[in-house]
């Protein structure tokens, strides 16, 4: 019931603008047609651009190089310069394949260099399109530019082109909030603000952005292709950077993550400069300093200004009551595997020796402590384990095969989960949301059927948010599913962690510090939770400060001292060692 | 044509390689790449056209008050678009912010000044040659500023305190080192070596406003191959950029010279993401 209410308070919105839309030649003069038919070819790219950069985070400033791209190849192709004149509608088509080829190769950085840089090769693929446009006079007619596209009826008329765009402008809003609301929409999100997260969940970055690059590619190409048509004839001055400029505003004025802001923050900046005509010429310097405002007062854009279901403030005290019996319910019958083990790992960061000669072993349905002073190399040990550094002697094995060094993303394939000492977390989404990152490798449906809400996308969704429902049922937060991340307690933050790895019905799971933070209270529930999921039949490693849960729960614990094993053994064992009490419990 | 390629190479390459140390002063005070660059690199050539074509003051005075201007540039960039969002350098908001000050700047000048590339005056009262001021000037004002800041980071005080910050922030603000003051003279002294590098290279880029996007791109490419706060590297990085620019200009005509630089960035890019004399270690969980 409440699910539904708010699904339809969400599209409200989308089918308040759709009418508008629809109904717009009833009651607008024919300029504002043509500011309409503007304002959706550059909803189409935005569109697009959208998943790039508010839901991907990548800082792709140049894209009005694929609206270029796709004008000029839309043009010149019914123009026939090249190839004999083809239909309109047959070059628009071949436009995207285009777009969507140049947007993969344009993207492509994103995939190796950090933020700044692909920012800068965006921008330079911009200004390298213009001059190739200018310059490549058999075809592109140079400076004195190639005749637009005649869409034939029966969208020759103005108003039958911006029915034309319009449709369009609608499937793109459909497919990109299909997309946002899907598990690819999720990992995007997750690559954006907790990419070490979202390795841990199996999700591959380079698959991810590559699509969401091909797709962006071709929207923003047919956009181009249309953005010809509303000319009579296209010039490279048409495409400046400033076009880019808006394109990207658009999306961080209308809030990351977000579908409604970036389509109010296009129409809002189409319109703007309509209102005040004095001010078109400074229109850019304003966006600007909107940019700029934004960034320093609003990151969060339009959308956290409409967010208003949560500013409701959440009860103060709530209690974290974890339900382990649900386990058994959402791990069904996993397949227990064998051992997970480390023989003779060594690694040294510079002369410093991280972990040196580390043998390790985690049996299924057992939990193993691993303790040490800091700097004893536990950290290093788990991230080993889940592939952030490659060991340089010895190897890591589940069931007896090393697993393949580096490759972060491909653990949660192999049922190991882990959490982290700090949670990494998608703040600005949903409990539940964060949730349902985990079991991101369990969905079937691909980006396609995801795009157009296909059956398997929307089976694949239902199942995700029951067994996420339950994981959080299951560690005691389900009253908090709909809350948004960044509200909750540090506590609330470490369930949650445990929540997104149970995700997986891990056959291994790494914790990293998981009471750190925790009443004492809440620390007694950790324990039994822990202990619930082992008895589940997952194996469990937990590095930890506090020895009282460590002893509790532990089948066997490993005291690391400096890089090595100082003692190993069941916790009495451990309790009773001379050297560890020395040099670690204290008396 | 090879001595053409070579001098008009190497002093394009000049005006990159200076650019390119604009982004080093700035990153090795601020962990911050800041978009205005390269604006920086063309108000230099506007306002020593605007002092000295269009106010006609002397030479000296133009040069002076156009390095003054580029500190205050240098200056507002810190308080406005960099000093607000170091706290949070992860979410890497720095990038939207120096980019919106850039545009700024940018279309401030593209509507005040011009549209238009405006010639820039001759500096020297010497006549044309072969070996012309165009051609030495921008090599001049680069090796000045390398030998200067080479001097000033090995030899004086403030030098020591400023490379302390870019090796260790936490630990040089531990030692009691003014940081923040330090960050804005850093600032400041960017702001004047981006303003000298598109006041020397004046004559051959001319006093356009659109020279922002493009200084920016092609500065930062010898930053990126060099290695990121390696002076050293940009300067050879920046040379060869001129040099392999030109070369191409000549070899396969303009545009196709513009996506033989883009095409061999990425590529050296993506093969070394450090730069072809750095290596750094991240610690990422």
């Amino acid at each position: 019931m409440l699910g539904s209410m708010t699904a339809s308070s969400a599209t409200l919105p989308f089918l308040a603008l759709l009418i508008v839309g629809i109904s717009l030649p009833m009651f607008g003069g024919g300029y504002w047609g043509v500011i309409a038919t503007r304002a959706c070819v550059y909803w189409v790219l935005v569109s697009g651009l959208n998943l790039v950069v508010g839901f991907g985070g990548q800082i792709a400033i140049g894209w009005v190089a694929l609206l270029t791209l796709g004008a000029y190849t839309t043009s010149v192709l019914v123009a026939g310069n090249v190839t004999p004149a083809l239909p309109p509608y047959l070059a628009l088509a071949i436009a995207g394949v285009v777009g969507a080829v140049f947007g993969l190769i344009i993207g492509l950085p994103a995939l190796r260099l950090r933020t700044f840089y692909f920012a800068i090769t965006t921008l330079g693929f911009a200004t390298i399109v213009t001059q190739v446009a200018l310059a490549w006079q058999s075809v592109t007619g140079g400076g004195i530019g190639v005749a637009g596209p005649i869409f034939p009826d029966p969208f020759a008329s103005q108003w039958g082109f911006y029915y034309f765009c319009f449709g369009l402008a609608a499937i793109c809003t459909w497919m990109t909030a299909n997309i946002a609301a899907s598990r690819f929409g999720r990992a995007l999100t997750a690559i954006r603000d907790a990419e070490v997260a979202a390795e841990a969940c199996g999700i591959s970055k380079s698959a991810l952005l590559g699509t969401v690059f091909v797709f962006s590619g071709a929207v923003a190409a047919v956009a181009g292709g249309l953005f010809a048509g509303m000319q009579s004839y296209i010039t490279p001055d048409a495409f400046t950077l400033d076009l880019s400029i808006l394109f990207f505003i658009a999306i961080l004025i209308g809030g990351r993550g977000s579908i409604l802001g970036p389509l109010l923050g296009t129409i809002l900046l189409t319109v703007l400069p309509e209102f005040a005509a004095p001010l078109v010429a400074w229109s850019t310097f304003l966006y600007a300093v909107l940019l700029l405002v934004i960034v320093l007062a609003i990151p969060g854009g339009i959308a956290e200004i409409l967010d208003f279901k949560n500013r409701r403030p959440l009860e103060s005290d709530r209690a974290i009551t974890p339900r382990p019996e649900l386990l058994g319910l959402l791990f069904g019958s996993a397949p227990s595997a064998g051992a997970l083990t480390l023989d003779e790992v060594a690694l040294s960061f510079g002369g410093v020796r991280a972990i040196d000669g580390l043998d390790l072993e985690i049996r299924p349905g057992q939990v193993h402590g691993l303790i040490g002073p800091n700097g004893s190399g536990k950290t290093t040990t788990l991230n080993v384990i889940s592939g952030y550094y490659a060991p340089q002697r010895g190897a890591v094995r589940l069931n007896g095969a090393a697993l393949p060094a580096l490759a972060r993303h491909r653990r949660a394939r192999m049922r190991i989960a882990r959490t982290f000492q700090t949670p990494r977390i998608v703040s600005s989404a949903s409990v539940l949301q964060n949730v349902m990152i985990g079991g991101t490798i369990d969905g079937r449906g691909t980006f396609v059927e995801s795009l157009l809400s296909l059956p398997r996308h929307r089976r694949d969704e239902a199942t995700l948010r029951d067994t996420a429902m339950l994981a959080l049922a299951a560690v005691g937060l389900e009253r908090l599913t709909r809350v948004r991340a960044d509200r909750l307690q540090h506590s609330e933050l470490r369930f949650t962690e445990i929540a997104r790895a149970l995700m997986i019905r891990p056959a291994f799971l790494l914790l990293d510090e998981p009471a750190a933070g925790l009443s004492a209270e809440e620390i007694e529930r950790l324990g039994a939770l822990i202990l619930a999921i082992a008895r589940a039949g997952t194996g469990v490693l937990v590095v930890e400060h506090h020895p009282d849960l460590i002893f509790d729960i532990c089948h066997r614990v490993t005291v690391l001292n400096l890089g090595k094993i100082l003692a190993a053994g069941t916790p009495a064992e451990i309790r009773a060692h001379r050297e560890v009490v020395n040099a670690y419990l204290g008396a | 044509m090879l001595g053409s390629i070579l001098s008009t190479g190497l002093a394009v390459g000049s005006v990159y390689a200076l650019i390119a140390i604009t982004y080093n002063v700035m990153f090795s005070a601020s962990r911050v790449f800041s978009f205005t660059a390269g604006t920086l690199g063309m108000l230099g050539g506007v306002l020593g056209s605007l002092f000295i074509a269009r106010m006609a003051m002397p030479v000296a005075d133009g040069f002076l008050l156009a390095l003054v201007c580029g500190a205050v540039v240098g200056i507002i960039t810190e308080i406005v678009a960099v000093r607000p969002v170091l706290k949070s350098l992860d979410q890497h908001l720095y990038v939207l912010s120096t980019l919106a000050l850039a545009l700024m700047i940018q279309q401030f000048t593209a509507i005040e000044w011009s549209t238009e590339p405006q010639p820039f005056p001759r500096l020297l009262d010497i006549a044309r040659g072969g070996f012309d001021q165009q051609i030495w000037l921008p090599m001049l004002a680069c090796a000045v500023v390398i030998v200067g800041l080479e001097l000033l980071y090995r030899h004086t005080l403030i030098g020591h305190a400023i490379l302390a910050i870019a090796e260790d922030n936490f630990a040089a603000r531990a030692l009691g080192l003014p940081e923040r003051s330090l960050r804005l003279a850093s600032f400041a002294l960017a702001g004047v070596i981006g303003a000298l590098a598109g006041f020397a290279g004046g004559e051959m880029l001319l006093a356009f406003f659109a020279n922002a996007p493009l200084l920016t791109f092609y500065g930062f490419v010898p930053v990126a191959l060099g290695g990121m706060g390696n002076n050293r590297g940009a300067v050879v990085a920046g040379l060869l950029l001129g040099l392999f620019q030109q070369a191409a200009n000549f070899l396969v005509g303009g545009i196709f010279a513009s996506v033989a630089v883009f095409t061999v960035f990425i590529i050296v890019l993506l093969a070394r993401p450090e730069g072809l004399a750095g290596a750094t270690f991240q610690r990422r969980v």
